[in-house]
């Protein structure tokens, strides 16, 4: 190959490719976002007009036209907040997997962890009532954990305490046949 | 004019179950024997007749007498024999007449028993039976009849009807629409009867538990003689929630087994007061406390059985579930309204008559845990509850629907049943009535030491997820208890009976049947933890579409599109399958068939994956079929599901558990006869 | 059989009043909330005779009506309005779209008759390629957030009609696609006459 070739072409390219930048840079700022990365929003979000579907495996031709949708917002570059609150916006949100936390819908958050407090408050008092009432004193008794020791009967109560360890349970068979 | 047959049929045993509850009540009040006995009869006399029109509606089915709407829109000729029996229970009417015929199986089993010693309860168990059959036969009959027939209207409408409308012409097509192909998995198949099972089987103790509370008594009699019901409704809600899980795994095509839905949770939640119940009855029987607490949860679970029945079929809810709206909701509301508030006031009227026999000493005592252990099922009860009830609440204060979804049933839940397998390793080693820190303390430390290495081994192997390594520490943990508790009775057997260890542990079990099956029942349980931990923490997905030829990675996997073929099947649905092979690094594992089944009748394309089941994982491929498929060309969508089918093998587990700790002890009526 | 001969340890209490009554507020407040869900589900649709609320429609950039770019229904009163819920997936839409800017052409010169058009869950680029496809000229617009749909029906479809007289009061549903232009011209007539 002739020297000037050899220089040329390198030259004649990169002219040429400079042309093509400002094309180029204009019709995507990043590769087509794939289907991960669409499902990876896509799950979070239930379809609007199905029941209870999440949007990432809803087979519908809507869900189909709003996974696309999801897919040139992130071409866009917008975030996945971005396209949360779009959808919310424009579908309402009964879309968000979880309510959003304005308004009446903070109850959907605190009823549970407050009534598991009352219920575990509730059997606090409980204990302590009980305990007081108890007419035995606690000897604290030592209920160590091998076989064979003292199986505990309920005061007076003539149930039969079948709790004992299987030694001593089978001692007592045997003794009764 | 089998049809007529059949409606009669439940027409007269819908009389009879009136009949029932009426003597029942006439009986009770005026001490009358006979008609306590008639009342009784009559009971027993319900299960033939309902066996009848099941029968004829059977037949029916299989006959395809597609003159009749419920048969027409559940069967259709080419379907096989036993998916037209099966179909029975494919749409709502047939399934309220499973409801009802199970309950007059279950009720009438209850009346064979001897009743001579618990003579004055017999009358209100038929009540209440009586009254639940009643009413689900009063749908059938009133809103939801399996026998009503096609009619054409003067005005070209097809109505269904049980008698002829004015001016209507009876219509008899050729072909029914056929079983939704959704239904036509084996899970669904004995899921509904299952968990139709453990619904039912609830309703005896509910039973015996009024019929205590109206005649007064306060002893705990009603729950030994309704024990065994307990724990056989708990073992079929159990599996039937399992299957259910496991045709939403192989059917459902989203890589996962549970979705939080309304009508998952209206199932789930009986489940979570009767386990609950079924633990705090065993307090009741050793110390004889809890009685108040006790007949609140069995009466809760029985109305969570009803309320989640109207949940599912009224339209109140949105589901994928959920049956097609009907007129049966009032009916259900005016049920239920009914059923809560009689049972509330009669525990409020009988509360202080249900006092304790023994108080509580201590804190770390096994009652103290088992009331921990309710308090957590409780917790989890409301999470539920109020995340299914939520979004009906704020649509009709806004107007706006939410919903409420996965991420908060798993934030509030997750915390709770890591709680609950804490307690499974505690339990054992706690003793009834006294305990102390120290004593607890001293029988815990031994087997912590190795469920601490467990998170210690996996952060080495690179499992950073903290959720992960505290919820394998608690499996280990409760692993490691319950092998304690085994090997400590066996090893004393063997010194003292000088039995092998085979031959001591089969005497060790049957003996204490109870104790062992249930600690069968928690490792399985905690086994079942495994896979769900697996799936649920480590679960990675990747979707892509792939030319012939072209390959897609997961984990350390690699699928490769090798074809795509489209055929009709005998049935008359259309196929289309797609062969992938699967690598794992370079080694070749096997091949793949994910497909799409196209029901032509229906309309309805039905996803089946294609999965590679090891103990590690589960390799879960599905043909997306709603992008474009051609045999050049094929979007798949890969789920890589670790340890997921721990989760299946633990419910085979809890199966064998609850055979230990349900069979019958030789000397357990020589002991009840001792009372 | 007797009862255990056990002496309880605390005096017999019944619940106490303030217990009684939380439980029964809090079972008649779930009876009522079944109660209404139940009635809500029976009846999702608006009845027709009642006033319509208002709302406002944002319309899509390009489809302004009299210069504003979007209607609030209160504005439109002595109109007769009809109101179309359409979506681009929608297949049923298309067969009256075509239909519906016909019946809208015969009656926008008079002014008294006005045709909103809105856009149900769609997608932007899907829903203008829709009304370039059938040249829809009448006030279009998304229904944000669905807070219009669920002013007439709570289990919307698409496509449905709801046509409302001068003083904004619902006369007319139309679930479903109209089959014709005189179809559509029969309803809104005889409310133009005062019927």
């Amino acid at each position: 190959m002739k020297v000037k070739n050899i220089i040329l072409l390198p030259l004649f390219l990169l002219l040429f490719g400079v042309a093509f930048i400002p094309v180029v840079a204009v019709s995507a700022q990043q590769p087509t976002p794939s289907d991960d990365e669409v499902n990876a929003i896509a799950r979070q979000l239930y379809c609007p007009v199905c029941e209870n579907t999440p949007l990432d495996v809803c087979p519908t031709t809507a869900c189909h036209q709003w996974r696309e949708l999801i897919r040139q917002m992130l071409a866009e570059g917008k975030s996945e907040a971005d396209i949360k609150q779009y959808f919310v916006d424009y579908y309402g949100a009964r879309v968000l997997s979880e309510p959003p936390r304005t308004g009446i819908n903070w109850l959907v958050y605190v009823v549970p962890p407050v009534a598991f407090l009352a219920g575990a408050y509730l059997l606090f008092r409980a204990f302590q009532t009980w305990k007081r009432l108890s007419k035995e004193p606690f000897t604290g008794a030592d209920r160590s954990s091998s076989p064979g020791t003292e199986p505990e009967t309920a005061k007076g109560s003539g149930i039969v305490e079948d709790d004992a360890y299987v030694a001593r349970l089978e001692e007592e068979l045997k003794k009764r046949k | 004019m089998l049809a007529q047959f059949g409606f009669g049929v439940f027409a007269l045993t819908f009389m009879l179950a009136i009949f029932c509850v009426g003597a029942a009540v006439v009986g009770y009040f005026d001490k009358s024997d006979r008609w306590v006995e008639a009342a009784r009869r009559g009971m027993l006399l319900t299960f033939p007749l309902i066996t009848l029109g099941v029968l004829t509606l059977a037949y029916l089915l299989v006959t395809g007498h597609y003159e009749l709407q419920y048969v027409y829109s559940v069967t259709s000729n080419e379907m096989p024999l036993y998916l037209k029996i099966t179909a029975l229970w494919g749409g709502q009417a047939g399934s309220l007449v499973l409801w009802s015929w199970l309950m007059s199986a279950f009720a009438s089993a209850i009346t064979l028993r001897k009743w001579e010693r618990d003579r004055d309860l017999l009358p209100w168990v038929v009540v209440v039976t009586s009254i639940t059959l009643a009413f689900f036969l009063s749908l059938t009959i009133l809103y939801e009849n399996p026998f009503a027939r096609w009619w054409q209207t003067a005005g070209g409408d097809f109505v269904p009807r049980m008698f002829a409308p004015s001016g209507g012409i009876p219509v008899s097509p050729a072909d029914g629409q056929g079983l939704n192909p959704l239904l036509r998995h084996p899970g669904m198949i004995i899921h509904p009867p299952m968990l139709y099972l453990g619904f039912v089987a609830f309703v005896i103790p509910f039973a015996f538990a009024i019929a205590a509370l109206v005649t007064g008594r306060s002893d705990d009699r009603w729950i030994r003689l309704t024990r065994r019901w307990t724990l056989i409704a708990w073992l079929f809600l159990s599996l039937g929630l399992v299957l259910g899980m496991r045709w939403a795994y192989d059917v459902l095509g989203w890589g996962g087994y549970w979705a939080w839905d309304p009508v998952e949770i209206s199932a789930f939640m009986p489940w979570l007061t009767g386990t609950a119940f079924l633990h705090s009855v065993m307090i009741q029987e050793k110390r004889g406390m809890f009685k108040q607490w006790n007949m609140l949860l069995i009466i809760l679970t029985y109305a969570l059985v009803i309320f989640g029945t109207f949940l599912t079929r009224s339209g109140v809810l949105s589901s994928v579930h959920a049956f097609a709206q009907s007129a049966i909701g009032p009916m259900f509301f005016a049920f239920i309204g009914i059923t809560f508030v009689t049972s509330v006031a009669l525990l409020i009227y009988r509360w202080k008559d249900l006092h304790a026999e023994v108080e509580m000493h201590s804190l770390f005592s096994r009652e103290a845990l088992f009331l921990l252990n309710n308090l957590l099922f409780m917790g989890v009860l409301i999470v539920c509850f109020w995340g299914v009830i939520f979004p009906l609440i704020s649509e009709l204060v806004t107007g706006q629907k939410v919903t409420v979804g996965p991420p908060f049933y798993q934030r509030a839940n997750g915390p709770l049943f890591g709680a609950l397998m804490a307690i499974m390793g505690i339990a054992p080693l706690s003793a009834w009535g006294r305990s102390t820190f120290k004593t607890l303390g001293r029988a815990l430390w031994k087997p912590s030491i190795p469920s601490a290495i467990v998170p210690v081994v996996l952060a080495i192997l690179g499992v950073h997820n903290w959720i992960a390594l505290i919820g394998f520490a608690l499996v280990a943990f409760v692993i490691f208890v319950t092998l304690f508790e085994f090997w400590r009775g066996v090893h004393s057997r063997q010194n003292n009976q000088n039995e092998n260890f085979l031959v001591a542990l089969w005497q060790l079990a049957g003996r204490n049947r109870r104790r062992y099956g249930g600690y069968l029942i928690h490792l399985s349980m905690v086994v079942m933890a495994i896979g769900i931990l697996g799936i649920e923490l480590f679960q990675t997905t990747t979707q892509k579409t792939l030319a012939v030829g072209e390959e897609i990675q997961i984990a350390d996997y690699t699928l490769r599109f090798d074809s795509l073929a489209q055929f009709p099947y005998t049935d008359g649905r259309i196929v289309t399958r797609a062969a992938l092979s699967v690598f794992q690094g370079v080694q070749y594992l096997g091949n793949l068939y994910p497909r799409y089944d196209y029901y032509p009748a229906s309309g309805q394309p039905m996803t089946i994956a294609g999965v590679r089941s090891t103990l590690a994982d589960d390799l879960y491929v599905v043909l997306v079929n709603w992008e474009n498929v051609s045999s050049a060309q094929a979007p798949f969508k890969v789920y890589h599901n670790p340890l997921v089918n721990w989760l299946w093998i633990g419910s085979l587990m809890f199966i064998f558990g609850f055979l230990v700790a349900a069979w019958p002890e030789r000397d357990e009526e020589r002991w009840e006869d001792k009372k | 059989m007797s009862q255990e001969p056990i002496t309880a340890s605390a005096p017999k209490r019944g619940v106490p009043l303030w217990v009684q009554i939380l439980v029964w507020i809090g079972l008649l407040g779930l009876l009522g909330l079944l109660a209404a869900g139940l009635l809500k589900a029976k009846n999702p649709i608006l009845g027709v005779g009642s006033m319509v609320p208002d709302f406002t429609l944002t319309l899509f950039s390009g489809y302004e009506f009299n210069g504003v770019s979007e209607v609030k229904l209160s504005d439109l009163s002595g109109k007769i309005v009809v109101i179309n819920f359409w979506a681009s997936w929608c297949q049923p839409c298309r067969t009256e779209a075509a239909d519906l800017e016909t019946a809208w052409q015969s009656y926008e010169k008079a002014g008294r008759v006005i045709f909103l058009g809105v856009d149900y869950v769609d997608t932007e680029p899907e829903a203008r390629a829709y009304m370039s496809d059938f040249n829809l000229s009448y006030p279009n617009g998304p229904d944000m957030g669905t807070r219009i749909s669920q002013i007439f029906n709570r289990n919307l479809g698409v496509p449905e009609t709801y046509v409302l007289d001068q003083q904004g009061v619902l006369r007319f549903i139309q679930i479903g696609p109209f089959q014709s232009v005189p179809e559509i011209q029969a309803i809104i007539d005889p409310l133009l006459m005062g019927r």
